[in-house]
């Protein structure tokens, strides 16, 4: 094998990286060494990880060295990972340690990935920025003054700094999109239901979904070629074939009918943002796209939807944090019952407690009605919107966020400044659809994403169009100077 | 004042499934040594998912078919919430408003006393949910918690408050029993916790159709238990009114050593369950063609096995019943009756005098019943069967 400079390694994309390794050109103890590295050189300043597993790494790519695959990722720390700390960046979990494997990441070892470490992420996947975090912010890499957003912000900037080939993140309103855009790198949520919940940390079970954040489309389709399919363990998966995603990149979308929802090009858009994202459409139609402008009415409803159905899901989901079984436990004077709600009261951050409160009053009698199941039906609106819409069309393009990363501690006085940065991506997971986030430029030196969405099941689809325009525009590759 | 009872029954039946209701994990606890029959998803670990077990979801067809019930094609199930050390999740999986059977009854014999006769009861609902663990409060200062029974497969069957007395909650109890026993759905065993009742109970005046302030009775560990406990609850609201007093709405446990039931109000805190359809599991689809496949594998149950014997065999009502009372017992005797058709000579032995013929016969029921019958009961069983020849000639009807 040539020598290759560490700082070549950890710039590699998987799919690079995969090939390299299948070539035996790069061993996966070299790669994986640069990364370490690379890790040791920037997590001061951006706070990516919270725990890393380098003598794992190390010992797993020697292993992997004796197969093809071999490539390091970074797991979000809200997928349990069987014997390493899996904090939900919460104090409550700060040292719990799961006795089993996530799905979506034992299939991901299966395939002999690597395991750099656990990525940091705003508490229970509940919030934008990652500044939710019981631990510490993470740094966008880009200007280490900004959030990378949230909330699998450890892994979009993990992966834009180069301290990790890819991620897995997760995605409840727009928590992969939304980091892959603030960072300028690649995201996709999958259908609901096309990756095994088994193993990650419920926040919002009927939203939840895992999936990658990477350099580019075909990196994506390489993780989620490994990560999809059905899961006996979970009831919601979907027990439908897995088509071949790198397959599926064939670099032509001509006659692919693409629309343009009016709602997502709102009043009060960062105007940088607008000019890119209009910029990647005309790319697109360039590319042989016919776009069409569409219209999702119910789009200005999703915001409060999505904090009704969310918010009551979480407050059942996280009620089993009470101090007795595991996880922190505030003892001290009085009852049984002093102690769990003392435990509670210091173990969760507060927007998690924000966002109990709201659930459990969402959900409570006299008021169900109005709110829970009235969101609930609002939810199936959003879903009927969104199949008309896909009669015309194959796919959307939109922005992921009307603005680009913002300033640490600008949002976090004003919780529903903060949730609006997400009015974009939370009606796709209201309708339970794929959809990604691909580069496409930037505003004021800050990276902007594109927004494709698709109907049920048509990740293959949404990846071609991304990989199509990866391969006539840079944006993708452009790297902070970290 | 002449007053009227009523009384609702509600019970828990443990199905006697091989695993749990949402994981792969040994249903049979019983002997298990604590906290050894446990997973990620009865542990309520963090990201930890449940997977309906198919086998309970029949039983609890079966169960509503058996009580005369409709099952509607579509069920679903909620989360109920409420914080316990011994709810793993702090929410149960239960079923709220889409229950698996719905609108069903029970037809008992009624209390002659109050000049009832043979009537219905209605059967409000039959649904099913996971059990909690078990919670044992040492008192000095700590309690523990056994996960092994965290979720088991329960199915509630809930009457309407239609019983009239305490003799008829006992009949509805005693068929309720022999039905999930019969189906094999449950061992009905109360002592072990297999088969649970709590009751409804209020009092109002004759003729009133307003019904009164109720209180729900726990804690009744025997068929005899209830009895005396809905006996002692309807005497002491009686006095409670007739003193001038009212009825408090509240949950009485039953004390068995002092044969009295006790308030047992403690810290309250609000039973809003905040119920919400379970998002983790798919609804269910129970189509009519399924319904029937179901439909047609029920047996023929206590009452009517009964009622064939006394017509059959004219059996007198008691010994019919006894014959009848378990699937297991009126399988045994109608493999006796096998053995007697199928060897006149034993019996002709047998009416000439000579005992051997019976332990001979108690042979072929064991070899009949491959070994599964007790000799001693198969003995009893073939005397019983050799009387009825020799009393009636013959035991073709």
């Amino acid at each position: 094998m040539a020598a290759h400079a560490a700082s070549e390694l950890w710039q590699l994309s998987a799919a690079e990286a995969s090939r390299l390794l299948a070539d035996r050109e790069i061993s996966s103890v070299e790669l994986t060494d640069a990364c370490l590295e690379r890790i040791a050189a920037v997590d001061d300043r951006i706070s990516a990880y919270i725990t890393v597993t380098a003598d794992l790494a190390r010992q797993q790519a020697t292993d992997a060295d004796r197969r093809i695959a071999g490539v390091p990722m970074q797991i979000k720390d809200l997928l349990c990972t069987n014997g390493i700390a899996t904090t939900c960046a919460s104090r409550m979990l700060a040292e719990y340690i799961p006795v089993y494997d996530a799905t979506a990441v034992a299939r991901l070892r299966e395939h002999g990935a690597v395991l750099l470490g656990k990525g940091n992420m705003d508490e229970f996947g509940m919030g934008s920025s990652t500044e939710n975090s019981a631990f510490f912010p993470t740094r966008n890499p880009w200007d280490t003054g900004r959030v990378p957003g949230g909330s699998s912000g450890g892994s979009a900037a993990a992966v834009s700094a180069g301290a990790a080939p890819f991620a897995l993140g997760t995605d409840t309103g727009g928590s992969i999109r939304q980091p892959a855009s603030f960072c300028g790198v690649t995201g996709l949520k999958p259908t609901y239901g096309r990756v095994s919940r088994y193993g990650l940390v419920a926040y919002a079970s009927s939203l939840d979904q895992v999936g990658p954040i990477a350099r580019d489309a075909a990196d994506c389709a390489l993780i989620l070629q490994s990560i999809a399919g059905h899961d006996s363990r979970d009831a919601t998966s979907l027990p439908d074939a897995v088509p071949d995603y790198s397959a599926a990149l064939t670099g032509d979308i001509s006659g692919l009918r693409l629309g343009v929802p009016s709602e997502y090009f709102a009043e009060g858009m960062d105007a940088g943002v607008r000019a890119a994202v209009t910029a990647a459409i005309d790319q697109l139609a360039a590319l042989g796209a016919e776009i069409r402008e569409v219209s999702l009415p119910t789009t200005q409803y999703a915001l409060a939807c999505y904090y009704i159905i969310a918010p009551s899901e979480c407050s059942a989901n996280l009620a089993r944090y009470d101090g007795v079984k595991y996880g922190y436990s505030h003892q001290g004077d009085g009852d049984m019952w002093e102690a769990m709600e003392r435990t509670r009261q210091h173990g969760f951050g507060p927007e998690v407690k924000r966002r109990i409160m709201l659930g459990a009053f969402a959900l409570s009698s006299g008021y169900y009605d109005a709110y829970y199941h009235k969101a609930q039906q609002v939810r199936t609106l959003i879903r009927q919107d969104f199949a008309h819409v896909f009669e015309e069309v194959d796919a959307l393009a939109a922005p992921v966020s009307p603005v680009v990363a913002f300033p640490i501690g600008e949002r976090t006085d004003d919780p529903v400044r903060m949730y609006l940065v997400d009015v974009y991506t939370l009606p796709v997971n209201m309708a339970g659809l794929p959809a990604m986030s691909v580069p496409c430029g930037f505003s004021n030196g800050l990276p902007v994403g594109l927004q494709l969405i698709g109907p049920h099941l048509s990740e293959d689809r949404l990846l071609n169009i991304a990989h199509t325009y990866q391969q006539a525009t840079e944006w993708h590759r452009e790297r902070p100077g970290i | 004042m002449q007053y009227e009872t009523v009384i609702g029954l509600e019970v828990h039946v443990q199905l006697h499934t091989r695993s749990k209701m949402f994981c792969g994990c040994p249903a049979d606890y019983q002997a298990a040594e604590p906290n050894t029959r446990t997973c990620p998803v009865c542990l309520g670990l963090p990201g930890a998912l449940p997977v309906i077990n198919r086998r309970a979801v029949e039983y609890t067809v079966l169960t509503g078919l058996a009580l005369n019930c409709r099952i509607p094609e579509f069920t679903k199930f909620d989360r109920k919430n409420y914080p316990y050390p011994d709810l793993m999740k702090g929410y149960q999986i239960s079923q709220y408003d889409l229950p698996l059977a719905l609108d069903g009854f029970l037809e008992i014999d009624g209390d002659t006393q109050l000049g009832l006769g043979r009537r219905r009861i209605g059967v409000e609902r039959v649904h099913l949910e996971e059990d909690v663990g078990s919670y044992d409060d040492r008192g000095e200062g700590y309690s523990l918690v056994d996960v092994n029974r965290s979720g088991v497969p329960l199915m509630e069957v809930v009457s309407k408050p239609d019983m009239r007395s305490a003799e008829e909650a006992r009949q509805y109890l005693t068929l309720l029993h022999s039905i999930v026993q019969y189906l094999g759905v449950s061992t009905g065993n109360m002592q072990d916790g297999n088969f649970r009742c709590d009751a409804n109970v209020s009092i109002r005046p004759v003729g009133s159709q307003i019904l009164g302030t109720r209180t729900e009775v726990k804690n009744m560990n025997s068929f005899r238990a209830v009895y005396q406990a809905l006996e002692y609850e309807v005497v002491r609201q009686r006095e409670v009114i007739e003193d001038g007093g009212a009825v408090v709405q509240e949950t009485r446990g039953w004390i068995e050593e002092r044969e009295v039931t006790v308030s047992q109000r403690s810290k309250e805190y609000a039973h809003d369950y905040r119920y919400f359809p379970e998002p983790d599991l798919p609804p269910l689809r129970i189509g009519p063609e399924r319904v029937a496949e179901l439909a047609a594998e029920l047996p023929e149950f206590a009452p009517q096995r009964s009622a064939r014997f006394q017509a059959d065999l004219a059996l007198s009502g008691y010994d019919a019943d006894l014959l009848a009372g378990s699937r297991s017992m009126a399988n045994y005797f109608e493999t006796t009756l096998t053995a007697i058709a199928a060897n006149p000579k034993a019996v002709a032995d047998y009416i000439s005098g000579k005992d051997t013929a019976a332990r001979f016969l108690m042979g072929q029921v064991m070899r009949l019943t491959k070994g599964q019958a007790q000799p001693e009961l198969a003995l009893r069983l073939v005397q019983e069967g050799l009387e009825l020849q020799k009393t009636r000639g013959s035991l073709e009807p």
